[in-house]
């Protein structure tokens, strides 16, 4: 087993893990937490792609690691959209709950 | 092949997974994250993928912790008080099995990829040599998948123009934010008088150095970023008000100017972000010193938040 | 020479991952935040510098030494000052129970 497929099993794992705790966690912010961890997994499986596909003598394939760039970056805008909605929630109703109210018609 | 230590790092990211999932408060679980996208870098390093992990030790461990840790402060008082939401027996059930069958199939993925791998290595180091630059990623980013730049240039604003619309009436317009309460003479205005040039040296080089060597744009434009910010928190320097007119124009500026370097391609090399040859390494330059300012912009106006104060006239 | 680099290397780290693993103890079993920072700053401080000291001989060329160096003084500043104001805030009654 080569360092790339081990990881690559490690990717698959870590989606797993981030996909349980976005479920369960009602708290918005650990679902933001979660949802990243999934992100995660999913570059770090790509990169297990780029590291097989290593050739030329480089050591891995440059085009899914600039595209690995990429997502990591748009990942982060992601997040801090997420994170400025979750605190304009916080402040205008003062409860971090995603549930809807009881008493909307 | 395999060292002890990759199996150790695997175990700690799984770890630092679970623990993210489990913990019992989000700040806990905002810490934990942390360390887990620094770890992750290692993890690059050990994929020969450079750039990714200083991208992954900058802009997923640095900034993405910053922000979400800032954010998970401001809620922790009341968190206690109103976490009064528990997830049900069946969900978590439903949970676990989907999260099980998931994480299986993508194993087994994994394990069926094909051997040997096809690759995109040989085409890209043959047509390096024209674009000038020593680095394939950077190669890659900038000539032969130009457009993805730009575009993830363009989504970084519109990210940021979402953020900026989430502000109330009063402060549209005004500074993000909450006001900062720093002493100017303490301790974090010492650190950020000594750290800020040092990062600064630091982020230029890294900018510069990604020509040839893994480095480039987002990583260097990250550490000045958390320079600026580092002198915002210790009150040593203002968030600019977001109407200001030169904060929107150095916002646009380097979009733009990738943009009238692409559109100049039409006519000079054939086709939409073509560089001709003789001209291709001082256009990336160009582009990337356009780009710089405002991935800085950008970065350090996402983690400042939604305008909250009121602009004073 | 290169047995002589290589046991140094060995030695040092190995007493550099001492002060970690104790400065780890130190952190889940003092009582209050003043005294777990004290046992940080140890594995911060002795700790990485042992591991970085190790490191110099197997670095290529003095330049690569003197970064490392460089990367323990940078980790010294960042961690003291931190300790410094989580500490101030403690002091003062902020921070978690």
């Amino acid at each position: 087993m080569t360092p790339a497929t081990l990881f690559g099993l490690c990717a698959a794992a870590l989606i797993g893990v981030g996909l349980y705790g976005l479920i369960v966690n009602p708290h918005p912010l650990r679902k933001i937490v979660s949802f990243n961890v999934i992100g995660s997994g999913v570059f770090l499986m790509f990169g297990t792609i780029a590291r097989r596909a290593a050739a030329a003598g480089l050591g891995g394939d440059p085009v899914p690691q600039a595209l690995l760039i990429t997502g990591i970056v748009v990942a982060f805008s992601a997040t801090a959209l997420a994170v400025a909605l979750v605190l304009r929630l916080f402040e205008t109703t003062g409860s971090l709950s995603l549930a809807a109210d009881a008493d909307d018609p | 092949m395999i060292t002890p230590v990759d199996i150790g790092i695997a175990i700690l990211l799984l770890g630092l997974a679970v623990w993210t999932a489990f913990a019992r408060a989000a700040f806990a679980a905002v810490a934990g994250f942390i360390a887990y996208g620094l770890l992750l870098a290692l993890v690059w390093v050990r994929l020969n993928a450079h750039d990714v992990a200083l991208t992954e030790a900058a802009i997923g461990g640095g900034l993405t912790g910053a922000l979400l840790i800032s954010a998970a402060a401001r809620m922790r008082r009341i968190e206690q008080a109103t976490n009064t939401e528990r997830t049900g027996l069946p969900v978590r059930l439903l949970a676990i099995a989907a999260s099980a069958g998931v994480a299986l199939a993508l194993s087994v993925c994994v394990l069926v990829l094909p051997d040997p791998a096809p690759s995109l290595a040989h085409p890209t180091v043959l047509n390096q040599e024209a674009t000038g630059v020593g680095n394939p990623v950077t190669a890659v980013l900038l000539a032969f998948r130009a457009i993805d730049t730009l575009l993830e240039a363009i989504v970084l604003l519109i990210a940021l123009i979402g953020v900026w619309s989430l502000a109330p009436e009063r402060a549209w317009g005004g500074r993000p934010g909450p006001r900062q309460v720093a002493d100017p003479n303490g301790k974090l205005a010492w650190l950020a008088r000594v750290l800020a040039p040092i990062g600064l040296v630091a982020g230029f080089y890294v900018f510069w150095v990604g020509a040839d060597f893994p480095g480039g744009k987002f990583q260097g434009a990250t550490i000045i970023a958390s320079m600026w910010l580092l002198a915002q928190m210790a009150g040593l320097a203002e968030v600019p008000p977001i109407g200001r007119t030169w904060l929107r124009v150095g916002l646009v500026a380097g979009p733009l100017i990738f943009i009238a370097i692409g559109l100049a391609g039409t006519v000079t090399a054939g086709a939409f972000l073509a560089y001709p040859v003789p001209f291709a390494k001082p256009l990336i330059i160009a582009i990337e010193m356009a780009l710089l300012p405002t991935l800085v912009l950008v970065l350090g106006l996402l983690l400042a938040g939604t305008p909250a104060q009121e602009l004073s006239k | 020479m290169k047995l002589a680099f290589d046991l140094w290397t060995f030695a040092t780290i190995s007493a550099g991952a001492f002060f970690f693993l104790a400065g780890t103890v130190g952190l889940l079993r003092f009582p209050d935040t003043p005294t777990r920072l004290h046992a940080l700053t140890k594995a911060d401080n002795l700790g990485l510098g042992l591991v970085v000291l190790g490191l110099l001989p197997q670095a290529d060329g003095v330049l690569a030494g003197i970064k490392l160096v460089c990367i323990w003084l940078l980790v010294l500043l960042a961690a003291s000052s931190v300790s410094q104001l989580i500490a101030a805030t403690v002091r003062r009654g902020g921070g978690p129970r």
